[in-house]
């Protein structure tokens, strides 16, 4: 900050004298700008003409303060971030994915013998929510959206984590009635995730959901639904190999993140 | 009045704010955009052309919403056509496209917000900009309704804000007069004279009228290519009594619609 100003100088200041020259006019209110003492100083040195003149100022502030509209009440932060978050209806899509991972733990309660529907599932059980996060025909704003420079992996990566955050209490819910183990439920769950985001960067998120949801039931869940056995992929000891696959296609997608800059007709 | 920052007044290193050269666009499998060379800077710049004469598809590539198929794509000096970052454009650019969706049970503030949140401003920003953007398009009245109560001109005029929220260089406007009324039409150019002035503004439209009255600069294209660019009063002076049309601007638009037909022919 700059040196305090002379009292006397200040007072000619406050008085409007013509004899004080524009270099120190200039000096004195940049300091101003920055210093409250001197502002209470330059405030004590206000002739009494100035001093009734932003008096009437600040009456006529107040009464079109009370006449004019009221200020916007300030809206809860909530609201933004939910706005931010859940722009996208998800709800359908979640609701049928916890009432199908609902019927699974239902049907095993009944039927302990088959192996379990819920893990079974749970690779799969993110992706209906994935696919339809980023997308043309579930985006009514996708055009608006498509265009700003949120659009992008970024976005398709938060609106995962919201379907995420979803499913993975209802498998860990449906896990524990169910007794399957808890590594074997969520690694699967994720590396079908990353998978679907990675393969997506090439052919579209909801055609690689789509495609890898097709392969992993009939490839895994009807074959094992029809020898009433565990598929190999599921057995215990499997989970670290899921969990290094899910890591693998996350670094892929993150890696060719410029894929996803535009929202491609595959989406 | 806001304020401007130093980085807003700060000289252009570029020489067109859009400039494309050769660009190709495809819609679908179709060929929309054939090899347009088009060069716009500040100012107020009509978009025109017969239906299927691919000023959608030319609009959304502007908007960096789809890739071009070909040819070279410039944006605020910065190369839009290939794999590069695109933020930086982006956060300079404002998008009406010409059927956009809402959210619908999004507040007119809310959306502007959001897509102000999307553009990437700064935060303490938004509200004060989003206000502002809505008064400038007359929604003040209904900037607390959810978007699904507007009527078809008001959703589109929260089109327009949300388009202008983050005073982009480059703005967009496919068919912004749609669903307008005639006095709201007045406003809406006078709005658009007034961002013209230190932006590249381009305006798709039917309505020849509109680009006479509130354009510095006619564009106009058929068949994905360009037909003719330069003023109004060019525009008007390629007309002559024998044109189809009920204006002069109508007439020199039919005119050289006309001859460009016949050199492709």
């Amino acid at each position: 900050m700059s040196m305090h100003p002379d009292l006397a100088v200040l007072a000619r200041y406050a008085d409007g004298d013509p004899g004080l020259d524009e270099a120190s006019v200039w000096s004195v209110e940049s300091h101003l700008e920055a210093c409250a003492d001197c502002r209470a100083q330059l405030a004590g040195h206000v002739p009494e003409d100035t001093r009734a003149l932003l008096d009437l100022v600040t009456a006529g502030i107040d009464r079109g303060i009370g006449a004019g509209p009221p200020p916007v009440p300030r809206r809860r932060i909530w609201s933004a971030v939910s706005r931010r978050w859940l722009a996208v209806t998800l709800a359908p899509w979640l609701t049928m994915t916890a009432a199908v991972l609902g019927c699974a733990a239902l049907l095993h309660a009944v039927n302990p013998e088959l192996p379990s529907l819920v893990l079974l599932l749970a690779p799969v059980a993110p992706l209906p929510g994935v696919a339809v996060s980023w997308n043309r025909r579930t985006d009514p704003a996708w055009e608006l959206v498509a265009g700003t420079p949120a659009a992008g992996l970024g976005m398709l990566l938060r609106r995962t984590a919201v379907v995420l955050a979803v499913v993975i209490p209802l498998l860990t819910l449906a896990g524990a009635r169910t007794g399957a183990p808890l590594a074997l439920l969520l690694t699967p769950c994720l590396a079908f995730t990353a998978a679907s985001i990675a393969l997506g960067a090439l052919i579209g998120v909801r055609r690689a959901a789509a495609g890898l949801a097709a392969v992993w039931a009939l490839a895994v869940v009807v074959p094992s639904l029809a020898t009433a056995e565990l598929p190999v992929v599921l057995h215990p000891g499997g989970a670290a190999v899921w969990a290094v696959a899910a890591v693998a296609m996350a670094g892929f997608a993150v890696a060719r993140a410029d894929l996803f800059r535009r929202l491609t007709s595959g989406n | 009045m806001r304020t401007m920052s130093t980085a807003e007044t700060a000289p252009a290193t570029y020489a067109w704010a859009v400039h494309a050269e050769q660009l190709t666009v495809r819609a679908g499998r179709h060929l929309a955009v054939a090899g347009l060379d088009l060069r716009l800077h500040t100012g107020v710049h009509g978009l025109l052309g017969p239906n299927g004469a691919g000023k959608t598809t030319l609009m959304r590539a502007l908007a960096t919403v789809l890739r071009p198929a070909g040819g070279e794509l410039t944006l605020l000096g910065e190369p839009v056509s290939g794999r590069g970052d695109l933020r930086r454009v982006r956060r300079g650019l404002g998008y009406l496209p010409q059927d956009f969706g809402f959210y619908p049970r999004f507040t007119v503030r809310e959306f502007v917000e959001y897509m102000a949140w999307l553009k990437e401003m700064p935060k303490a920003a938004i509200p004060a900009a989003a206000q502002r953007a809505i008064e400038r398009v007359g929604l003040t009245a209904k900037a607390d309704a959810r978007m699904k109560t507007l009527s078809g001109g008001m959703v589109r005029r929260a089109g327009i804000a949300q388009a202008i929220v983050n005073d982009p260089q480059v703005l967009l406007l496919d068919e912004p007069t749609v669903g307008l009324d005639p006095e709201q039409r007045l406003d809406f150019r006078e709005l658009l004279l007034d961002i013209g002035v230190d932006s590249c503004v381009l305006v798709s439209t039917h309505l020849v009228e509109d680009v006479v009255a509130a354009c510095t600069d006619v564009v106009l294209v058929n068949e994905g290519r360009l037909v003719f660019q330069g003023s109004p009063d060019e525009l008007i002076a390629h007309g002559d009594q024998g044109d189809a049309g009920y204006s002069p601007a109508e007439r020199g638009y039919s005119a050289l619609l006309r001859r460009h037909r016949a050199g492709a022919a």
